[in-house]
Parts: structure tokens; sequence; C-alpha cells
């Protein structure tokens, strides 16, 4: 009976991930697709989508714009949510609990929420709608994201370090540079790489304020009633295979670091 | 308040946390001052424009979208009494949602944080197919079932091959599809937060309790499952909250219909279609308030353990 229950779980479990995973062939599958005008019916291999991606109109400029938008607001996010993360381990202040409650409250706010919030907002100030809002929307709900990112990696980083570069005549700005920053690296890039992903494929609250302007996500949603070309699969593809081959990479060295650390010890 | 709710979502990078010397210092203002003062101006006060203009009245006379500042507490209740099935859907849905993700999340968390953890690479090249998802454009995801389940797909046809299901059925448009694929989308959510926690579970508390002669159940439902809570609370939360606002599946161009339509699509419509700015505004509100509400009580519920 146990060893029934034991392979039940692993079936159930292998079933969950297929699961997971169909959609994301199907949609790597018909990037393939020798389509005409929509990508619905298998019509036959064809490598042609990828030789040229930029034929189905406005796919390419939609993506660029999605790829300036994620660039900029990740900058800017995780510049701040990273200053914020240190102050919050490093430094004693007033207002401690409604700061980490203004933190908090964007991500348990529903996007449409978000999205219509800031829109009313740019409507009321009259401001014009396209990139420049979406940016300032999209920095918006990276913020919280990288705080709480980069907080666990400054949360396990030794004061001790920072305290021999003190030692040694370092200026603030000098332990700051040569000591923290370096070591607070990798949360940094994990914390930038989630930015860059939550942006890249937001749609609600950049639907609600980028006014004419295309972003990849609003070109699949406008295209969705008529069809979707097979070159939005290709970029959406390209893009899986890239973000994939990065995090296999990290994954497996610090796989490969923990198992000799274990050996080690 | 669930502030340590969303935390356990974040990677601990296997390192425990070093005990950090807080210090009184003007560099902390200047550290926290551009991030909140960003948030007060692009999060605050948009819900604050969000109140005022909930309440406005149309212009007499004036054009479509043209409103004035008033207090007109009639918008609640007018967009109460309309969209009432709307929002009691929301709920009902992203429930259901809740649920299933649960089911489907807490089994492959479990897999990866504890049966494989003896395999390190094993585990990694699950984890990267667990946060795949993540990378691929979710409105194509939402789309390819779109397409599974659509009159001339593959599953509809097997289905009524072996006549599982009646000859004029359909699955698209359906709360069915909605719920399917409000679950599948927030899957990932859900299970790495209990991951998370189940991955740093010290497993001499399992042994303990199979040394005492309980079974896997009993072993699960008074160890594993109570220590796991953390995550559980995070996952449950991350889907709860963006699937009771989500407008994507229950749109008409993806998994719904307009019988399936939700409070996100409803004022999606009115702010960006109908440009009833007012009716959106309220609808949000109410949307975010409760929220916020069900959120803390039940925070606060299964704080005490006794979420069973």
């Amino acid at each position: 009976m146990r060893g029934f229950g034991k392979y039940l779980l692993w079936v159930y479990t292998g079933m969950a991930m297929v699961f997971l995973l169909i959609p994301i062939v199907y949609t790597i599958v018909f990037s393939f697709n020798d389509s005409r005008r929509t990508n619905i019916i298998w019509r036959g291999f064809t490598f042609d989508n990828w030789l040229d991606v930029c034929n189905a109109q406005d796919v390419c400029s939609a993506f660029g714009n999605s790829i300036l938008v994620a660039a900029v607001s990740t900058v800017l996010a995780t510049a701040m949510g990273t200053a914020i993360a240190i102050a919050l381990v490093r430094y004693r202040f007033r207002f401690r609990n409604s700061t980490t409650l203004l933190l908090f409250l964007p991500m348990a706010t529903p996007e449409v929420v978000l999205g219509a919030g800031l829109a009313a907002q740019f409507l009321q100030l009259g401001v014009q709608k396209g990139l420049p809002t979406v940016i300032i929307a999209h920095t918006m709900f990276c913020i919280s994201f990288v705080v709480v990112t980069v907080r666990a990696r400054v949360a396990v980083l030794d004061p001790a370090l920072e305290e021999a570069g003190r030692d040694l005549y370092g200026s603030p700005a000098q332990v700051f540079w040569r000591v923290t920053f370096p070591l607070l690296i990798p949360g940094i890039m994990a914390a930038a790489l989630l930015s860059f992903a939550l942006s890249f494929d937001d749609f609600i609250i950049t639907n609600f304020n980028a006014g004419p302007a295309m972003t990849f996500p609003r070109f699949v949603y406008t295209a969705a009633a008529r069809g979707i070309p097979a070159e939005a699969n290709v970029i959406a593809s390209a893009v899986f295979f890239a973000a994939i081959i990065l995090v296999l990479i990290a994954q497996i060295s610090s796989a490969i670091k923990r198992k000799r650390l274990t050996l080690a010890g | 308040m669930a502030f340590g709710a969303f935390q356990t979502a974040a990677p601990a990078g296997g390192q425990a946390p070093v005990t950090q010397v807080q210090k009184k210092s003007p560099v902390a203002l200047w550290l926290l001052l551009p991030g909140i003062l960003y948030l007060i101006l692009f999060f605050v006060t948009p819900l604050f424009s969000l109140v005022i203009t909930s309440f406005q009245a149309p212009i007499p006379g004036g054009f479509l979208g043209e409103f004035q500042t008033a207090f007109r507490w009639e918008n609640y209740a007018e967009v109460v009494s309309t969209y009432f099935s709307h929002i009691s859907r929301s709920f009902i849905y992203a429930t259901l949602a809740t649920i299933f993700a649960l089911l489907l999340g807490y089994p492959i968390a479990y897999v990866i944080g504890v049966k494989l953890r003896n395999y390190p690479l094993l585990q990694a090249l699950s984890l990267v197919l667990l946060i795949a998802p993540f990378f691929i454009s979710f409105l194509l995801r939402t789309l390819a079932w779109k397409q599974i389940f659509s009159d001339e797909g593959f599953l509809v046809g097997v289905l009524k091959t072996f006549q599982l299901i009646p000859s004029d059925a359909y699955l698209t448009g359906t709360p069915f599809s909605v719920v399917f694929g409000l679950t599948y989308m927030f899957l990932p959510f859900m299970a790495l937060p209990i991951y998370t926690t189940l991955e740093k579970m010290d497993l001499r508390y399992v042994e303990a309790g199979e040394d005492l002669y309980a079974n896997p159940f009993t072993v699960f439902r008074t160890i594993t499952f109570p220590l796991s809570i953390p995550g559980v609370i995070s996952g449950t939360l991350l889907t709860f909250i963006p699937a009771t606002g989500d407008y994507i599946n229950a749109s008409r161009d993806f998994l719904g219909s307009t019988d399936t339509a939700m409070m996100g699509n409803v004022i999606e419509a009115n702010f960006l279609v109908l440009q009833n700015f007012p009716a959106a505004a309220a609808l949000s509100l109410i949307l975010m308030a409760s929220i916020l509400i069900l959120v803390s009580a039940y925070v606060r519920r299964s704080g005490t353990d006794d979420l069973l």
C-alpha cells in the first residue's frame, strides 16, 4: 500500500508538470507552423517565420518597445529598490512599519486596480499616455519585488566584511563600492531579472496606461481577436529559449557548487 | 497584516541570515527617499485619484467621458447592483482556482522540495521547469489552451469520439475553461512559495513521526503540512489576489465569454471602452477593499495554526 502511494505521488506530480508545460510546447511548435494568416490549424513545418520575424506587421516594433520599457524600468526599480532593501536591513528609522506597509501593498493590490488608479491620475493631470507612462507604471510595481529579493541577500551579508574594509581605512564610499556592492551583486542581478521579466510580460497595467503605444503583450492581446501571426510565437519562443539558457546555467552552477560543498563538508 | 506572507516567496539563497546591527543614521533617509517618494507619487496618490474619480458625476450636457468632481455616492450602489453577478463570479472563480492550484501545486512543491533533495541536479532541473512558464508570454499560453479547447481542436474531438461529452458540447467560453485557465496561470505562483518552505523543512521531524509509528497520512497532516503553512499562505495569496482581478482568462477573446466576465473585465470595459471612469474607479476600490478584508481575515485565522 505504501509503495503504491509513493508511486501515485510521482505520477500525479509528473502529470501536473506536463499540464504546466503543454502550452509552452504548443506555443513553440506553432512558431514553426506554415500558417498563412491565422495560426490555429497545423499546416506543416517551416522555418520561414523564424527567418523573417519582422514580416508580420508591427510585431517587431512592439517587441522593441517592450525591451525598451523593461530595460528602463528595471534600471530605475532596481536602483530604488536596492537602496530601500539596504536601509531596511541596516538602519533604524522611524516609520518603519508604514514603510513596510507601503512596500507590501502594491504586491497585494490586483493589477487592474494599480492600472486603473494610475490611469485615473494621468487623466486628472491631463498627461498624455504613451511609453513614458508605461515606464512609470512598470517601475512602480517592480520596486516592491526588488526590495523583497535584495533584502534576502542583504540579510545574509556578514557585516564583519565591511568592518574589515573600514579597519583598513576605506572611506564609506570605498567600502560600499568595493565590499558591499560586489557581495550584493547576485541578489541585485536576481532582482533585475525578475523586474525585467515582470515588466516584459505585463499586460494589465500596461493596457490601462499605454494609450496608443504598443508593447508585445498588447500586440498579442489586440491580435487575439483576429488571430495571432506565427511571428508572435517566434518572438515569445526566442525570449523563452534565451531566458531558459540563462536560468539553466545559473541553476546548474549553483547545484554543482552545493554538491561540492556537501562533498567537502 | 500579512507582511511575512510574501517574504517566504523570496529565495533565501540557502544561507542563514546574519545578525545585523541596525544603526541610526541620516544615510537611511537618503536610501529610502527616492523609492518611497516614487511609491507615494505613483501608488498612493493614484489610489486617491481613484477615490475622487469614483464620486464624480457626469457634466450635464457633456460628452462621453466628461465628468466633474462631486460627491455622487450612488455610483457605488449603481455598480454593485449592475455588476453584482460579475463581483460574485470573480470571487467564486478565484476561490476555485486557488483550491485547484493548491491541489496541483502542493505535490509538485513536495516532490521537488523533499523527495528530490538528494538529487541536486534533478532538483535544479525540475525547478527550472516549474518557473519555465514565467519566461513565455502568458497571453500566448492562455491562447494555446483556447486552441486546444476549441471546437475544431484535438481535445474536444477525442472527448466526443469516446462519448465522454455530448456531441454538441463545447469547452471554450464556459466557467470551466475560465477556472481552468486561472488555475493554470497561477500554478507556479502557488507551488514556488510552498517549495521554498518545504525545501527548508527539517526532515528529522518527519523521521520522528515515522519512528512513533504514525502512518504517512498522519505524518503529513500533523507534521509536514503544518510546517509548510507559511508557504501555503503566500501561495494562496499570490494566486487568489491576482486571480480575482484577472481579466485575460475571462475575456471573450481568450477562454471566456460574456457569461463568464469578471470584475476585471467590467473595470476594463468601463475605463477603456465606455469611458465611464467613475464606475470603473468605484469597482476598483470595491475590489481592493474586499480583497484586503478577505486577506487580513484569512491571514489572521491561519496565523493561529488552525487552517485545517
